[in-house]
């Protein structure tokens, strides 16, 4: 066992020795050494985080046509430095009538509920803070945990925007939780566990071969939980200000924008590791673990990029639409898509691996031509009628411009 | 004492303090925050035991769902979230003589249980109890007909839910 191809445990290994020849107890060494894990790993990901605001500003600067950050440093690099500084010397005020505590703990619990998720990611074969068999469902409990930190900010601040910009935030992500759950149960189905590990490890065609429709609906909704473009009205400014988080100042907002981002790169690890194989690529993963998390990293980061693309390429929309098209539109498609994939694979299950993947991508294409024929015949009808409910008062209103005339 | 019945106590005594404030702090906002951290304390008394899974189904239920609308209820129902007046009314000696009592049949009860000083099994390696569970759960063997009435009981009352609330035109 050297140290290219198990780094995590010849490093504990070797810590654990120095600690146990100085004296200390084993298992008093291996819990400091968890500690020390978990310390290192959240370390690591606050610094990605650094540069994962400036590579933010740099993608949407490109999508604007601007140049983005470009003064401080080669491409503007220190500028996150710059920024970050900015904060922490800024004045924390705290609103009149505020709940303390409360108003405290919640950018704590939005940053702890996106760096609570890397403990279920694998890095590589190796390297995975735990193999936790129930995954999928960890991922909706961490929501659970950033869906509370919004609405502890949102009443906290005493502001009626903040209550409000909660309001509609929390009303977001419980609504897509549930196309997300079932979802969720797709590479489950595939792979016979909900242990990421596990399905990545099974994982030797992409899931989103065998299930396009599975991965978009998963991207849709991961967007949704985040509170991103094109269901970001949770901070609509020119109606909230800036929705929940309008009355923190200094690092507790640092907190919850960047708790934002990582989210954001977070989902697009998961989308990697769901549907597009995680650390794995073509047997790279086999050769070195430091392989394994570029593979990984290199596919959140596209993950991320699309996450951004969409954001930055759509409009807001209202309340009303972002509940209709979640209540009446992706949970009905998620849920019979469950379905579909657990029949087919139940059908298909013994038959060769190509007739396999056929029958899944057929099933998914025509899943999502019927559900898109469906929608269009429903929204024609709808426009038939408001329509039909304009042309009466509009040919009156000709009828009394005639009458002028 | 092992580490881990240390860690048992604290957490059971975080659980039954949070449990006490839920009761008694006047700000109802505050008394369902608590309500969380003694779910979440009850989420970690089942990952002590080995139930993952069971302790990730508390905090997406029992947090991510029933706490929010709790809270969701409390705003806006109410237009001062504070209590005015006193916690408890004349009966509170009928309830603490009830707690009490329960209490004590529990001890009695658990007198005769000598699972205290035995060690557990050690899980053999292998063992998946998401596995485990979803056999029990959908084997005609084990609790599939429980968990069928049990999923229509809830299904029905889904329906009735939106039959309350459906505004007919």
């Amino acid at each position: 066992m050297n140290f290219w191809s198990d780094p995590l445990k010849v490093a504990a290994d070797w810590l654990t020795g120095i600690l146990v020849g100085w004296g200390m107890n084993a298992v008093v060494a291996h819990i400091l050494l968890a500690f020390l894990g978990i310390l290192m790993l959240a370390s690591i990901l606050m610094v990605l985080d650094i540069f994962l605001v400036w590579l933010e500003r740099k993608v949407v600067a490109r999508f604007q046509d601007r140049l983005g950050p470009n003064r401080v440093g080669p491409f503007g690099l220190i500028q996150p430095f710059a920024d970050i500084i900015k904060l922490l010397i800024k004045e924390d005020t705290t609103p009149d009538g505020a709940d303390r505590v409360v108003y405290n703990i919640a950018p704590l619990l939005s940053m702890m509920s996106v760096l609570i998720l890397w403990a279920i990611v694998p890095l590589a074969p190796v390297l995975l803070g735990v193999d936790l068999n129930s995954g999928a469902l960890f991922l909706i409990a961490a929501g659970a945990i950033g869906t509370l930190s919004i609405i502890m900010a949102g009443w906290a601040s005493n502001n009626k925007f903040s209550v409000i910009g909660a309001f509609r935030q929390v009303a977001v992500m419980v609504s897509f939780e549930i196309p997300m759950l079932a979802v969720l149960l797709i590479p489950t189905i595939f792979a016979g566990s909900m242990g990421m590990n596990t399905i990545i490890q099974k994982q030797d065609i992409w899931y989103f071969l065998l299930s396009p429709l599975g991965a978009l609906i998963f991207l849709i909704a991961a967007i949704a939980e985040l509170g991103r473009a094109p269901f970001d009205l949770a901070e609509g400014e020119s109606e909230l200000v800036a929705g929940y988080n309008t009355e923190y100042s200094g690092m507790k907002f640092g907190m919850f924008y960047a708790g934002e981002l990582l989210h954001a790169f977070t989902f697009g690890g998961f989308w990697a590791i769901l549907f597009f194989g995680g650390y794995r690529f073509f047997g790279l993963e086999k050769v070195s673990p430091f392989l394994s998390i570029a593979i990984i990293l290199f596919k959140a980061l596209i993950g991320y990029w699309i996450i951004m693309w969409i954001k930055y390429t759509m409009m807001r929309i209202r309340i009303d639409q972002m509940l209709a098209f979640n209540w009446k539109f992706l949970t009905p498609i998620a849920f019979v898509l469950v379905m579909v994939t657990a029949l087919m694979n139940a059908l298909l299950r013994d038959a060769s691996s190509w007739l396999y993947i056929t029958g899944m991508i057929l099933s998914n294409i025509i899943l999502g031509w019927v559900s898109l024929e469906i929608a269009r015949l429903v929204s024609k009808k709808e426009r038939e009628r408001v329509e039909g409910l304009k042309q009466p008062a509009l040919s009156k209103a000709e009828g009394v411009v005639e009458a002028h005339h | 004492m092992t580490g881990e019945k240390i860690i048992f106590l604290i957490i059971a005594g975080v659980t039954l303090f949070s449990g006490f404030m839920v009761v008694t702090s006047s700000n109802l906002v505050h008394a369902a925050l608590w309500l969380v951290a003694a779910l979440f304390g009850v989420a970690m008394v089942f990952a002590l035991l080995n139930a993952g899974f069971i302790a990730v189904v508390q905090v997406v239920v029992y947090i991510g769902a029933i706490a929010i609308l709790f809270i969701f209820a409390i705003m806006l129902t109410r237009r001062e979230q504070l209590d005015h007046g006193v916690q408890v009314n004349k009966n509170w000696w009928v309830g603490a003589l009830v707690a009490v009592a329960s209490f004590a049949g529990l001890v009695f009860l658990l007198q005769s249980f000598n699972g205290f000083s035995k060690t557990a099994l050690a899980i053999p390696s292998g063992f998946d109890a998401v596995n485990q569970l979803g056999d029990a759960l959908t084997s005609p063997a084990g609790y599939v007909l429980p968990f069928e009435v049990a999923s229509v009981l809830l299904l029905a009352a889904l329906v009735g839910a939106v039959y309350l609330a459906f505004n007919k035109k």
